[in-house]
Parts: C-alpha cells; structure tokens; sequence
C-alpha cells in the first residue's frame, strides 16, 4: 500500500535552539529540518532565531546567515541566488518554492524549512534526485530529427512556432512541481511526474523535432503519462509560474488525436 | 541491493502502449452521464407521490427503459475505470493489485448486469 505515515526513522523530534543576540532589533524565527545521515539519530527540527535587521530579504538568505554565523553545518543547496539555477528548491512554510526567490516577510510566524516531500534525504535540506534526473534523461530531452541541418544556418522556427514554446523553455528544473504531487508520491517510481512531462511536451511542441510519435509512444503507458490525476499542486506551486498540469493536459489530447 | 543504473530502472519495462483508451472513455462516460443523470432525477421528481402501477408504467415505455438502460451501463463502466485508477494508485503488492482489480471489475460487472436485467424484465413485461 502507499505510506501514509512516516517510517519510525524518519519521525521528527525536536533539536537545538539557537536564540537571537540580545539586542536583536527584528528577531524571527527559523525551525529548520536537520539529519545527519552519519549519527544514525532520527530527524530534528532545530530553531534559529534570526535578526532581520541584520539580514538580506529572502529565506535563502537567512539560511546563509545560519551557516556562516550559527551553524555551519546547516547542509543546502544553492548557486545563483536569483531563481535561475532552481538549486535552492525546499519546503518552505508548507509550499515547496526557491529559498532565492522566497520573501521573508511573506511568511507570518516562524518560517519552516523542510527538505522537497518524500524524496531520499541525503542531509538536512538536501534531497536525492537520482530518480527525477533519471526520469527526465528517459524522455530524450534534446532535438532529434532525421533530416539534416541546413548547411549554411539554423533550423528554422516561425515566430508563431517559437511562441508555442513560451510557458515551458522556462522551466529551471527545480522539482518543486514534481515533489509536490501526492500521485508522484504515491508511484514516483514509475509515474514521470509533472517536471519530466512538462519537458517531454517541451520537445513534443517543438515545431523542429521529428521524433513526436516515438516520443507520444513512449509516454503512452497507464502509470507514466496517466497517473496524472489533474491535482493541480504542480501549478499551484511553481516558482516560475508555469503551469505543468496543461502541458500534461496538452499530451493527453494528442495521445486522442493521434487515434 | 541492485546496482542497476537509474535509467535502467526507470525505462523499467518500457511503455505499455496503452491506457489513452481508458482515459478517453472515463471522459466520455462523464460526458454522458450528465443529461442522463439530469433526466433521471427530474423523471423521479415528476414521480413522487405516485403508486407502484404508475413507476412500473413510466419504467416499462421504452424511452425510458432505453435511458434507464444507458444510465447503468455508463454508471457501472465509470464506477469501474475510477475504481481501477484508485485500486493502482495505492496497492502498490503486485498479487494483491491482481487480486482487488479481478474482484472489483467482477463485483461491478454482476452489480450492472443485475440492474439492467431488471429494467429489462419491467420493460419487456415480464
């Protein structure tokens, strides 16, 4: 059966606090999930209390204040800071968004911070991916044709072509969407997942590539494309805004057009 | 323990090439179930209050029994595709998944057959 309860090694105790300097002008409160796959302990949730006042405006931020003031064993990732690299992805205060691009003053009462749901945990804030990177490398997601490339230029798009692309070349990969559906949750093992189908429809609606029906083939399967329960999570919680359930939506009437 | 790539666990065994029909006539059965759904309750609201000779009559025209008909059929088929997605949503045993979708699509087969019969036998006065 799917899980509905945590397994005993994964419930989550309480951990450390760390309470703001005295004089802090804005204090605030982080509750921040930690493991550490070396101790062998459960999982906690340690508070550090942070002075806004001393503090750049995104979560991101403050978590980079912990690790360089606090505890510098807080484990994250993170590169570009400006919602580009989708490195950042977490939990946070119950939605799954980029610590980058996620405004602390947002957020009413503690911020909590919690790695991507029901994904392997390699440690505090960092998820296993494996799975996710290897799903996206089964759909192909590169240009594939037969006929050559002309030899003096491009291949070419219309402009109306090229527009067909907007709302789906922008996604950066994050997984926010995919970890946020209960039906990747469920059967993330053989369902693709909002993320790896949006890209898949990302080269399906590309007006240069040639492989549409082997890569409509591929997809046509109870669990890999039709697990997709029309939840909406993905949409509601794309930092990008983008909206995976329409692209998913959008293979489903050429799985019937093509009938 | 299996070292098998990641990749190749994903590919699995491939795409079952199936699965756009099921999804197709889970839309269409939805589709149609709404004018039969409508025709059927505001045909029982036109008949409260009247005796069981008057139900027997309204049931027995063959406009009705037709409708009748039509809505078990696209009940039961709905009631079986919804069911079957739930059931391979979260058994995830593979004998107890076999298991629970034999007996459900039975259960909801004998369950449809049994109605339409007894419209039948009203309709064809039996």
């Amino acid at each position: 059966m799917a899980q509905f309860a945590l397994p005993r090694n994964s419930t989550v105790g309480r951990g450390q606090t760390h309470h703001a300097p005295s004089g802090a002008k804005k204090p605030k409160s982080f509750k921040v999930y930690r493991w550490n796959p070396d101790t062998g302990a459960n999982p906690t949730v340690d508070t550090f209390e942070i002075d806004l006042a001393e503090c750049g405006p995104m979560v991101l931020d403050a978590l980079i204040k912990i690790k360089n003031e606090v505890d510098s064993t807080l484990t994250f990732r993170r590169s570009c800071r400006e919602g580009i690299c989708g490195s950042c992805a977490m939990n946070i205060d119950g939605v799954n968004t980029l610590a980058c691009t996620q405004p602390i003053e947002d957020i009413k009462g503690d911020v909590k911070i919690y790695p991507l749901p029901h994904m392997p945990v390699v440690k505090d804030l960092v998820p296993d991916l494996t799975v996710p990177y290897a799903q996206l490398a089964s759909i192909q997601p590169w240009l594939q044709t037969e006929s050559p490339p002309p030899p003096d230029r491009e291949r070419l798009q219309s402009p109306e072509e090229r527009r067909r692309l907007d709302g789906l070349w922008e996604c950066i990969l994050c997984f926010c969407c995919q970890t946020s559906c209960p039906s990747y949750w469920w059967n993330g093992d053989r369902y693709l997942g909002p993320a790896v189908l949006l890209q898949a429809y990302r080269w399906i609606a590309d007006s240069r590539d040639e492989m549409t029906g082997e890569r409509l083939d591929a997809l046509e399967d109870p669990f890999r494309l039709y697990r997709c329960h029309t939840i909406m999570n993905c949409t509601k919680t794309c930092p990008k805004g983008l909206n995976p359930a329409k692209a998913i939506a959008e293979i489903k009437k050429l799985m019937v057009a093509r009938r | 323990m299996s070292l098998r790539t990641p990749l190749g666990r994903v590919r699995g065994l491939g795409s079952a090439k199936e699965g756009v029909h099921h999804w197709w006539m889970q839309r269409t059965t939805a589709l149609a179930l709404v004018p039969l759904t409508i025709w059927f309750v505001s045909s029982v609201l036109s008949l409260v209050g009247a005796g069981h000779a008057a139900m027997v009559d309204w049931l027995a025209s063959p406009w009705s029994a037709t409708f009748m008909v039509l809505l078990i059929v696209a009940t039961f088929y709905h009631m079986q595709l919804g069911l079957q997605v739930v059931i391979e949503d979260y058994v995830h045993n593979e004998g107890a998944k076999f298991a629970s979708l034999l007996v459900m699509k039975g259960v909801t087969f004998v369950l449809g057959l049994v109605a339409v019969l007894s419209v039948l036998k009203i309709a064809l006065g039996g």
